[in-house]
């Protein structure tokens, strides 16, 4: 009987049933999140993976402003099938500097983890356009707006200090000639490409969607969907240094 | 500041107010001026005008009032507050429809993707969070609060705390879904699953929501009542929680102050620990432990039996607080998430069961003795229904939540099968049953305009609710086999775009069925806009105000 009688605490006071409910529901977070700072395999450094490019980092704010995300994953989990699909199961290193994260929960559309270097860019420009140009039982959306919207070289800077200040190691030098670049990757031509291939390891200098001048939103966010998943090389990775 | 007689004056919180909002305006035209983008811009502005309005209608309220603020008691008897409730009760019915129709609308769009229009504002990307936020936190969130100032007032037996908070809440959390939902179209999105509004949105909604905790908990620490109402724990937990996971999910750092862009505190796995840390629990306290509460309150007066178990109450509330927390790791399995997690998220989710039924076995017994009201009375149907539906998605929730079971669904429609179950069967129909019971209530109606038009609302909703859910089991369960099917020779045997061929009818059967839930809400609003209208010349009959229909 004395347990039913001493919950009145709780029933007469509503800041002791304050205080119960916010010690009883910060249980739970607390034990599941907090490991999850300082574990290895969490915080693992895989060989290979770097933060985006500039032209990467505006395609996949692209990515992140029509909600992609909501129809295609990146997230392949180590399912048979998913990896013979996909290919290697991802590894929590490959999302490290994402900001969000963009795992998805649904597959209405295909896991985009390792789609990068799958498509050529003009599969991926008349995809974009019209996904049923090319593959007619398609229920994706058309995004023929993003080859008119040019991507713009002065503010990315501000965007790698933003993500440098929550944890992402851009160094002085990448910001310095973020808008540089961020051209420079569009453009095979630019003087600046080879400086830039030395900033940013196995960044991939191409005219994506084709047509010169400044970069546009098909650019990056063809810049962003091609490099996706290529930059560990699973040859050389070792699955258990990060075992313990 | 002009006062027209020695007697009447501002309070320190109409002044107070009315001059926050006035600097607020000055700050958001220079933020609308200065602004690096133009959804920014027009947000500026809008909140520009809206906090103008702001002083505008408090100035102006001033000046219409008697000197005297309304007393807490008229001859004894609390002087319940009614206006913000009829406001979130008529804003509920409008975000519910807009929300069922951009539901409806993206619905086709999987079927006919044509409906897209490829225009960036029209695309499946961004009216799917429009859809989620108007449905959950518009309609859903009016819904609750409406019914927690109705439930806290009457529970307490005391005047709700506050004289502009309680308005400063309702409007203010509206503004909220203004802005979010505006942003989505506009591509102002953070891309975190329901929680989107981006980083200036999440300010405003968290002052809104500390306000609503003051006022709640302000109320309480008032009552006339000894013991604090069981459906009160569970709307306290409910704002409490909200509030801390709010938090928790979204510290984010904008590009510029005055740009709509900002980048979320969190990376990769430890920000996709948080969101579904979060994403569950707005799940678990929002969706739940906000619409238990309404449970406790409605269906015992509606069908006037008292709560089958105290001793139940009091296990299920605390157990199922605890356990909600630890659940969110269900939605990461597989992933690169560390297994132990992911194990502890799975057990948490099976244990989840046994509180979640507790609730629905204390909602559904307290019917005892009184189930023949189900044959007459459409509205408690209604809500009975609801928790029935509840009873059906806590047991479906942990069964997908167990690894084997969820290596099929994750990625596939069952997973929207399942949130529909709760949301339309569950959520939906308790805050019907909740409404219909609310309007004649707060409005002083002798009762409804129809309830014939009730059971019509009932019937054609819980037929959209089986075709929805149904065609969903179906095409996700038929998607996850697809996807994992191999030949005899060992290879995978369909190719991704023939898994989506074969969605198509059921995509046409869902939409189908969410638009018989539309028409049903859109009865809904009729018939309460005809109680609302026509039920006024029985008021007269009435002297004694603000009592519940019997």
């Amino acid at each position: 009987m004395s347990f039913w009688t001493r919950h009145q605490v709780f029933e007469k006071n509503s800041i002791i049933l304050v205080v119960g409910i916010l010690l009883v529901i910060a249980i739970g977070g607390l034990v599941e999140i907090t490991p999850l700072f300082y574990l290895k395999s969490t915080i693992e450094a895989v060989d290979g993976v770097r933060p985006y490019t500039p032209l990467e980092l505006a395609g996949r704010n692209v990515y992140v402003r029509e909600g992609c995300y909501l129809c295609h994953s990146q997230m392949i989990r180590p399912l048979r099938d998913e990896v013979e699909r996909y290919g290697h199961f991802s590894l929590a290193a490959e999302s490290m500097f994402d900001h969000p994260f963009q795992w998805g929960s649904k597959r209405t559309g295909p896991d985009l983890a390792r789609v990068g270097a799958k498509y050529s860019d003009d599969w991926h420009v008349t995809h974009l356009t019209n996904p049923r140009a090319i593959v007619p039982q398609s229920v994706m959306p058309g995004y023929p707006f993003l080859s008119k919207n040019e991507v713009d070289p002065e503010t990315i800077a501000d965007h790698m200090r933003t993500l440098r200040t929550v944890g992402v190691p851009y160094t002085d030098d990448q910001i310095a000639n973020a808008g540089a670049d961020m051209k420079a990757q569009a453009d095979p031509d630019n003087a600046g490409s080879d400086a830039f291939g030395k900033r940013y390891a196995k960044a991939v200098v191409r005219n994506f969607d084709g047509k010169s001048g400044t970069p546009t939103e098909m650019d990056a966010l063809i810049a962003y969907l091609q490099m996706l998943g290529t930059l560990v090389d699973f040859k050389l990775y070792n699955e258990k240094a990060n075992l313990r | 500041m002009s006062q027209p007689s020695i007697s009447k004056s501002m309070t320190i919180g109409e002044s107070g107010l009315a001059a926050l909002f006035a600097v607020t305006a000055f700050l958001c035209v220079i933020a609308a001026a200065k602004a690096l983008d133009a959804p920014f811009a027009f947000h500026a502005a809008l909140s520009a005008a809206a906090s103008l309005a702001a002083v505008f209608c408090i100035v102006n309220r001033y000046y219409d009032r008697p000197a005297a603020l309304p007393p807490a008691e008229i001859n004894g008897r609390p002087n319940y507050n009614m206006g913000p409730i009829k406001f979130s009760s008529f804003m509920a019915m409008f975000w519910g429809i807009a929300g069922f129709l951009v539901g409806l609308i993206i619905a086709s769009q999987l079927a006919w993707p044509a409906l897209n229009f490829d225009l960036p504002w029209t695309t499946f990307g961004r009216l799917r969070p429009l859809h989620t936020s108007a449905v959950i936190f518009a309609f859903g969130g009016n819904v609750l609060l409406a019914t927690s100032f109705y439930v806290v007032q009457k529970s307490c037996r005391v005047r709700l705390a506050g004289d502009l908070a309680p308005w400063f809440v309702v409007v203010g959390y509206n503004f909220f879904i203004l802005v979010a939902g505006t942003g989505y179209l506009l591509g102002v999105t953070q891309s975190k699953e329901y929680a989107e509004p981006e980083w200036y949105a999440d300010l405003w909604l968290t002052i809104v929501w500390v306000t609503y905790l003051l006022v709640f908990l302000t109320t309480i620490i008032k009552r006339k009542e000894p013991h604090i109402f069981v459906a009160n724990w569970f709307y306290l937990a409910f704002i409490v929680t909200i509030a801390v996971l709010h938090l928790g999910n979204n510290p984010a750092l904008p590009v510029s102050v005055f740009g709509s862009k900002s980048y979320i505190a969190w990376g990769g796995i430890q920000d996709a620990m948080f969101q579904w840390w979060y994403g569950h629990n707005a799940v678990g306290f929002f969706l739940t432990a906000g619409f238990l509460a309404i449970m406790y309150y409605f269906i015992p007066k509606r069908a006037e039996r008292p709560i089958y178990s105290y001793r139940l109450s009091i296990i299920h509330f605390w157990a199922l607080i605890f356990l909600y927390i630890w659940a969110g790791p269900h939605h990461l399995h597989y992933t690169a998430l560390p297994d132990w997690t992911q194990t502890l998220g799975m057990t948490f989710s099976i244990m989840l069961w046994m509180p979640s039924w507790g609730g629905m076995i204390n909602g559904l017994m307290t019917l005892s003795g009184a189930w023949d009201k189900l044959r007459t009375d459409p509205v408690l149907r209604m809500l009975v229904v609801s928790v029935a539906f509840y009873g059906m998605s806590t047991f479906e929730g942990p069964m997908m939540s167990i690894k084997v079971v969820n290596s099929l669904s994750h990625y596939t429609d069952w997973t929207i099968g399942h949130v529909h179950s709760g949301a339309l069967g569950w959520v939906g129909f308790v805050s019907f049953g909740a409404l219909y019971c609310l309007v004649p209530w707060a409005w002083n109606r002798k009762q409804l305009y129809s309830l014939k038009l009730v059971n019509w609302h009932f019937w054609i909703a819980t037929l959209g609710i089986v075709l929805y859910i149904s065609a969903m089991w179906v095409s996700g369960i038929l998607q996850g086999l697809m996807w994992r099917a191999y030949t005899s020779l060992g290879f995978l045997e369909y190719s991704f775009i023939e898994t989506v061929e074969a969605m198509h009818p059921f995509y046409v059967i869902r939409a189908a069925g969410g638009a018989l839930f539309l028409i049903g809400a859109l009865i809904m609003a009729y018939n309460l806009w005809m109680t609302v209208r026509v039920g006024e010349a029985e008021e007269v009959q009435m002297p004694v105000a603000l009592q519940p229909a019997e």
